[in-house]
Parts: C-alpha cells; sequence; structure tokens
C-alpha cells in the first residue's frame, strides 16, 4: 500500500497535518566504534502526541540510535532537529534539556532512596532555608501518579519495586521535567500482560497531553496495539516508515530481515553420535522455564532468541555458575551436580562466555598463563605448576589457532579482540572438552577472524566434539548450525533443522508470534 | 482521564509489590540500637549498681564523644560508597599542632583552638577528596596511605617531643573536662554535631546527592549529580571532623604523643557499620552511628564493671561488626530471593 520507502518523511500520525513540522527529526545520524559501524545511516522522525515504534533485530542499531538521543553517544555524522532546529545532545543533562527523556529496559533508580526522591533528585522543591519540602515533594508525585492513574505510594524506598512500577517511576521523573519526547527501550521485555496493558493505558495518556513516544519493542503484536507508526532498521541503516494501519507484520519482519545468508558457511557433514548434553525441564524462577534439548557428539546446536530471551542463563545454568531450581543436566548419561563449574569442567564442558574481557579472560595476566589457566590441574607437579609445560602447552595451540601476538609473555590485553577470542577457545582446546558451550563466538571480531573462528568450531565438531553456540547474529546461527532452539522469554519456542530454518521463522519464534498463531 | 483512573485502580491491585520488611527494618535499626544499649546497661546495673552513678554516667557519655565525632563524618563518607581510613592519624596530628599553638599563645581563645584543630583535619580530608574523587584512586588506599603519611608526618613533627599539659589553659582543659547541667562539654559538642548533620542529610540537596551517589553511582551521574564534587566534601567534613576531634582529645587529656588516635579508624567504622550504614553505600545515618558508637562503649564499660580481659573488648567488637554486616546481607538476600520468586510465580499465574 502507501508504504513510504524514499525518505520515511511522507506519512503523518493521525489527527496530525503533513505540513506540520516533526518535534523531533533525526536526519542520516551515524556512529562507529573503532571499525565497527554501530549506526550508519539513523533516522526517524517523530510528532506531538504519536507512539511511534523503532523496530530492528539484534545490532540493527537502535540502541545506538537511543543512546544518541539519551546524549551518551555523540553521532559522527548527521543531525538531531528539534522543531527544526539542530540540537547538541552533548551529555545526559543537556538531553533531559531539550525534553527527551529515555526510559530503558533496566530502569536506573536509587534502590535506597525513596519513589518521590527518586522521581525529583537534584530537583527536589524546596522551602525557607532552601530545605527540601518533602511534603510538597510527595504531593508533586502522588498528583503524577494519579495522572499517570497508577496508585504508587511515594513515600516507599524503591528497593523492591517490580521493573513494571520501576518504569513507572522513570515515567513519573519524564513527566514532571515536563519531557516532550520519551523513548521507552523495550519497556515491555520484563513486563507481565496486566503490566504492559497498564503501561499502554499510560502511553495513551501521555500522547493525548501531546507527549510524543518512541517505543522500541521486539513483540509485533504489541507494536500494532500500541503504536500510529513503525520504522524499520536493518543492519544500522533506516529502511522505512510506514503507518501500523499500512501494514501488517509479515511485511515489517520481511523489512526487517531482508537480506540473503550469505554462502561463507561450510555445511557440516558429520553425521551426529550419541547424546553428549541431554538437558531437562531446566528451571531457575524468574529466568527460564522448563527448558529440554539435546547435543550430539559432531553436531552444533544454536540457542538463538532475542536479547534477555534467557539464552546466557540457560548456558551458566548447565554449566553451573548459577543455581537452578529444577531439572536436571546430564553429560554423557551422567546427572551433573548442580551450581558446580568445576563438575561441568570434570564432566568434559568448556565454556566461552560472551563477555571475554570480563569474564573470558584475565587481562593483566599473560597470554601463556591465560591459555593454560583451566588446565593447571594436568600441567602441575605436587601442586607446583611447571612454567615450561604451560609454555609449550600454550605454544602449540598459539601455532594450531594461528594466534597473532607479539611474545606469549606479554598480557593478553595487548591482543586484539579476534586473536583474545581465539586464547580463550585454546584456553578450553587445550581440555579436550566433550562438549564447547560458546556465548556469541564473533561478537566484536573483525570478518577475516571471524571465518577463522567458524573454521575451528567446524573442525571440532568433524573430530566429534558437540558444540552448543548461542548466537544473536541470524546469519552465523544459519550458517554454523545443524539445529537450532529459539527461546522466547525463557521458554523454548521453536526447534528447526538446517533445512527448516530461515531468518524470517527465526525471527516469528523468537517475537513470540509462532506461539500465537499456533494456539 | 478519571475512566483510566478507575479502571487501573480496579484491575490492578493496590498491594504493594516490594518487601515492607526492609524498609522497616531500616527505620527501626536505630530503636533497635536503644534498645541493646539499654539491655547492656540494665545488665551491668544488675551485676553493679556502681554504673549508674553520676561519675560513671558521665564517663559513659563522655568517653565516646569524640569516636562519635569522627563517626559523623565517617558515616558521609561511607555512604557515597567510600571509605576513611585516616581519620584517626588526623586526629592525632590535629591534636598535637594544638597543643603547639598553646604552646607558643597560652592564652588563645577556646572556640579560636578548636577552630584551628578542625583546618588542620580539614585540609587533609581536602588532599583525600581530591585524590579519591579527582584522580579516582579507590578511597580504600588513598586514605591508607593518608593514614600512614599523616602518621609519619607526626612522628617527625613530635619528634620525641610532647605536649605538656601545664601549657594548655586551665579554661581550655575545663571545656574537656567540665559538666554542663550534668552533661559533659564533649558530650553535648558531640550531640550538636549529630543535630546539625543529622538535620542536614534530611534536608538538602547536597545532602540527599551523597544518598544518591552511594545508591547508584550510575544513575548519579546520569541524574546530572556533580559526583565528584560531592565526594571531594564528604571527605573534607570528614577530615573536618576528625580535626575538630583532635582539638577535643587535646582538651580532655591535655597531654599528646605521636601515637595519638592510632587505631580510632577501626573503632569508628565499626560505629558506623554496627550503627546501620551500609557498608556499600546509600543508606544509613547520622544518629545511627552515633547509637553505634555509644553501644560500644556502652559494651565495653560493662566488660570493664565485669573484670573481664581487656582483649575480650576488641573481640565482641569485632563480633557486633560481622553480626551487623551479616545481618544487612542476611536482609539484603533474602528480599532478593522473595522478590524473584514472587515475580515468577506472577508470571506464571
Amino acid at each position: 500500500m502507501a508504504k513510504d520507502t524514499e525518505d520515511g518523511v511522507g506519512t503523518e500520525p493521525r489527527g496530525v497535518s503533513p505540513e506540520e513540522q516533526p518535534l523531533l527529526r533525526v536526519d542520516h545520524v551515524a556512529k562507529s566504534f573503532g571499525p565497527v559501524k554501530a549506526l550508519i545511516d539513523g533516522s526517524v522522525d517523530l510528532y506531538r502526541g504519536e507512539s511511534h515504534a523503532l523496530l530492528g533485530e539484534n545490532g540493527a542499531g537502535k540502541s545506538t540510535l537511543v543512546k544518541i538521543l539519551a546524549g551518551v553517544y555523540q553521532p559522527d555524522a548527521g543531525h538531531v532537529l528539534l522543531d527544526g532546529v539542530p540540537i547538541n545532545l552533548a551529555s545526559p543533562a543537556a538531553a533531559r534539556d531539550a525534553g527527551i527523556s529515555i526510559i530503558y529496559q533496566e530502569p536506573t533508580l536509587f534502590p535506597d532512596l525513596s519513589v518521590a526522591e527518586n522521581i525529583f533528585m537534584g530537583r527536589q522543591p524546596l522551602r525557607t532555608g532552601r530545605r527540601i519540602d518533602r511534603g510538597e515533594m510527595n504531593s508533586h508525585s502522588k498528583d503524577v501518579f494519579t495522572r499517570l492513574g497508577v496508585p504508587l505510594n511515594p513515600s516507599r524506598l524503591a528497593r523492591g519495586l517490580s521493573v513494571a512500577d520501576q518504569q513507572i517511576v522513570e515515567i513519573a521523573k519524564a513527566i514532571s521535567f515536563n519531557a516532550q519526547i520519551i523513548v521507552m527501550d523495550e519497556p515491555t521485555a520484563a513486563l507481565t500482560e496486566v503490566e504492559v496493558s497498564r503501561l499502554f493505558d499510560v502511553m495513551k495518556n501521555l500522547r493525548e497531553q501531546g507527549t510524543a513516544v518512541m517505543f522500541i519493542s521486539h513483540r509485533l503484536g504489541e507494536v500494532f496495539e500500541a503504536c500510529q507508526r513503525v520504522t524499520v532498521m536493518r543492519d544500522g541503516r533506516f529502511v522505512n516508515t510506514s503507518r501500523i494501519e499500512d501494514t501488517d507484520i509479515d511485511t515489517i519482519i520481511r523489512s526487517m530481515v531482508g537480506r540473503d545468508v550469505s554462502s561463507m558457511y561450510a555445511e557440516n557433514t558429520t553425521v551426529p553420535g550419541e547424546n553428549v548434553l541431554e538437558v531437562e525441564h531446566l528451571t531457575r524462577e524468574g529466568v527460564f522455564t522448563d527448558v529440554t534439548f539435546n547435543v550430539r557428539a559432531g553436531e552444533i546446536v544454536a540457542l538463538a532468541g532475542l536479547v534477555g530471551a534467557g539464552r546466557t542463563e540457560v548456558a551458566r545454568g548447565i554449566f553451573g555458575i548459577d543455581k537452578v531450581d529444577a531439572g536436571t543436566v546430564k553429560v554423557g548419561g551422567k546427572k551433573l551436580a548442580h551450581g558446580s563449574p568445576l563438575a561441568a569442567m570434570a564432566a568434559g564442558i568448556g565454556f566461552v562466555p560472551e563477555d571475554r574481557r570480563q569474564q573470558g579472560l584475565v587481562m593483566d595476566m599473560a597470554i601463556d598463563r591465560n591459555m593454560a589457566l583451566a588446565s593447571v590441574g594436568s600441567l602441575s607437579h605436587f601442586g607446583l605448576i611447571r612454567k615450561a609445560s604451560e609454555r609449550s602447552l600454550a605454544s602449540e595451540w598459539a601455532a594450531r589457532l594461528q594466534l597473532k601476538f607479539g611474545r606469549l609473555s606479554n598480557n593478553a590485553s595487548t591482543l586484539s579482540g579476534g586473536n583474545q577470542q581465539k586464547v580463550v577457545l585454546g584456553k578450553w582446546l587445550a581440555r579436550k572438552p566433550r562438549l564447547l558451550i560458546i556465548d556469541e563466538p564473533t561478537r566484536g571480531i573483525d570478518i577475516g577472524t571471524k571465518a577463522e573462528v567458524h573454521r575451528l568450531l567446524s573442525e571440532l565438531v568433524a573430530q566429534g566434539v558437540a558444540v552448543l553456540m548461542i548466537s544473536s547474529e541470524l546469519p552465523e546461527v544459519l550458517g554454523m548450525a545443524d539445529r537450532i532452539l529459539v527461546l522466547h522469554e525463557g521458554r523454548l519456542a521453536a526447534e528447526f533443522s538446517r533445512g527448516e530454518a530461515d531468518e524470517a521463522n527465526i525471527m516469528r519464534a523468537a517475537t513470540g508470534q509462532l506461539k500465537k498463531s499456533a494456539a | 482521564m478519571s475512566i483510566i483512573d478507575d479502571e487501573v485502580a480496579t484491575t490492578l491491585p493496590s498491594k504493594p509489590t516490594g518487601s515492607p520488611i526492609l524498609s522497616r527494618v531500616l527505620r527501626f535499626r536505630e530503636l533497635a540500637i536503644v534498645v541493646a544499649i539499654a539491655l547492656v546497661f540494665g545488665a551491668t546495673y544488675l551485676k553493679n549498681s556502681q554504673i549508674a552513678s553520676a561519675a560513671n554516667v558521665q564517663q559513659l557519655l563522655s568517653g565516646p564523644a569524640i569516636i562519635i565525632l569522627l563517626a559523623v563524618g565517617e558515616t558521609l563518607v561511607i555512604i557515597t560508597r567510600n571509605v576513611d581510613l585516616s581519620v584517626g592519624s588526623v586526629l592525632g596530628l590535629s591534636a598535637y599542632l594544638d597543643g603547639v599553638l598553646f604552646e607558643h599563645n597560652p592564652h588563645l581563645a577556646v572556640p579560636l583552638a578548636l577552630l584551628a584543630g578542625l583546618g588542620v583535619g580539614l585540609v587533609c580530608g581536602m588532599v583525600n577528596g581530591v585524590i579519591v574523587a579527582y584522580a579516582r584512586v579507590p578511597s580504600l588506599v588513598v586514605t591508607l596511605g593518608m593514614l600512614y603519611i599523616v602518621r609519619g608526618v607526626d612522628a617527625i613533627v613530635v619528634n620525641g617531643h610532647q605536649i605538656d599539659p601545664s601549657s594548655i589553659p586551665q579554661s581550655f582543659v575545663n571545656f574537656g573536662s567540665n559538666n554542663v547541667l550534668g552533661i559533659p562539654i564533649l558530650f553535648i559538642v558531640a550531640v550538636v554535631a549529630v543535630a546539625i548533620v543529622g538535620y542536614a542529610m534530611r534536608s538538602f540537596r547536597a545532602a540527599r546527592d551523597l544518598y544518591a551517589i552511594g545508591s547508584n553511582p550510575d544513575a548519579a551521574v546520569l541524574a546530572g549529580i556533580p559526583v565528584q564534587r560531592r565526594i571531594f566534601s564528604a571527605f573534607a567534613i570528614s577530615g573536618a571532623l576528625a580535626g575538630l576531634g583532635g582539638a577535643l582529645y587535646l582538651a580532655q587529656l591535655a597531654t599528646v604523643s605521636s601515637v595519638a588516635g592510632t587505631g580510632y579508624e577501626l573503632n569508628v567504622v565499626a560505629a558506623v557499620v554496627v550503627g546501620g550504614v551500609a557498608i556499600f553505600g546509600g543508606s544509613g545515618t547520622v544518629l545511627g552511628a552515633a547509637l553505634g558508637a555509644l553501644l560500644l562503649n556502652t559494651i565495653n564499660g560493662a566488660l570493664d564493671t565485669a573484670n573481664i580481659a581487656q582483649f575480650w573488648h576488641q573481640a565482641i567488637a569485632g563480633a557486633m561488626l560481622l553480626a551487623a554486616i551479616a545481618f544487612d546481607r542476611f536482609v539484603v538476600l533474602r528480599t532478593d530471593r522473595v522478590l524473584r520468586v514472587e515475580g515468577a510465580q506472577r508470571d506464571n499465574g
């Protein structure tokens, strides 16, 4: 229909004349972090009194755009215009002064202070002698909550508020300094249905009072329920803006995905062997529920899903870093003790975490010692580690992984991201694991090294190792995995074999659409 | 609009989503300490009624006055998620320099002597504050370094010399030992400090910023709070109060050697933590910290009365400290766990 794919400006929200200037215009904004182009061409228009959805896959550039509006990042190119005038959002305070308020998925409250004080921090109403007027502050807060239609007690501590209520406090804060633009970054991800409908009432309320709301969500159903227009982004670029009544879920998903899976992945031809990992009914209350699957020798199984769906948490549960509340993990048919990474390692599991700087490596320790860290048991004699064996283990794996380094005695922090990842891989491969769990194997790694990591994983499965891979990059998931499990809000939503999977049906499962259409 | 209100009011139960237990515990922490003090005092009284004599009660009040003063400053620092370990050394230096001042000006007025002590402490506190807030060095390291540096400076300045009681004017000695309406002047000074700072901590934006910084440092930056300036001020005030404590120390004992105030920092931190100030910052009151100091001192007095050897005093202070921290941690963990399970039940139901 009348979809506007040229410049994204044409369509106007209900009750707004086409000539009227947008309240906020993000105009061809770009942002890079070193070689990584997080945002190439971000554009979106917001009018007074509309709820505008911003959609895109993980890594489409939405968060970067939000952080530019928040004054946290400064754009490398492009402009942000308020009422047609370019503005400089140099700091969070500048963004606030411009009337822009951001509500993050994880609200940033002061748990030890009262709700009212959270709303008015730094701007508390004063009485004589510049003293804080608590009565005034509480009654102001109460007024705002009444306007929002939410019965919250302003004098209680923020600690212990549900995520939904914390978001309400953030919205109240935005209202109390008359924000004209409220950006909500996945506000519904942690909310129950009742809480979501309450939030939508609040949004409607704000809209009627002329506020512009930017709404970021992966739940497409909600977008159709709560928004008037929708802008889709892909790979850091603006794709299109359409009125909600002119589009449908399939069209949006196609715009979000819209690219060919590259053919740079070699298919795994290994015939899967016996079950290496069996996970049964694994549950951690409030995080993931009733997760059951298996991984066989010589097979790559991918855990896909949106950020916050519980993928990493499931991996941490399997490896014993986080306690689980119910369910079992079996490795090679033998039950694994709960909550013990040592037991998991002894059973032959290796775990390459998502955040290699914080969790994968000891950055201020030499490369060879990092590499030998998981193998110190076999390298030591009477409890003393022999430096020579550390060194020979490290140089063997450095050669096999084609590590590019200065000296093995240099700190791990001297390596590039890709080579750091190789050290983490080497650390676990040196233990000859039966199962390798690898979380975001190629995040923040340049393309050349990416291909090497993929080749390494393929070699591993060819040798009969089982691999459980978590990845937010759909091409990687589709290219590498023999089977794909999709998590949605802590539950397994779908399983696809290599032949069945494509980006569209994975996204559908990950956004909860599959479940609904099946029901 | 009112339609929405009614709808929401009926569809959403108005039951609080959090745990009221926690806020209740925090609110009544001071009360619990008062009860503890009364119990210790009562138990000692049963054993030896001498403890209730006027002289003894005055001793129980003036004894911890200096620690209370230091605890007030320490509270501000700990609330910002920092710590000041240099207070004992700063007290020692300020006491000695004040004594030297008297040696040169025997007729110095009492308020000026107090101000001089305060000034010495202020300078030390500002040095701490600059390094912690602007150079972003962890306060544990900075103030530990300051502890030794100031102690070293103290030793060099003192150089074997001791302030002779005879060089301290009688008016200043009286200030340190007399009572007004039966209450030791030193205790009154401490109470005034607690009252002023305690009131300020409730009533001024800058003071509330300290709580915000300790409660969630990242959010404090996002809220536009001048984090560095506030942390600097907290250390400056802590130093100033330690300096004032030094002047009081001189007034109380009239003699100062180079080891004056050694180990005070540990008593002060213990008092603050026992008094319910969270060691991770963000919560606690000056009144609580002062009561913590009073409680630890009362326990020591009781142990003295019961003829229990001195080394047990420290062991018991340590045990109190661990108990207080363990209790705080327990409450937080329990609340988190309850909330997580509650949240899960809400999702599934």
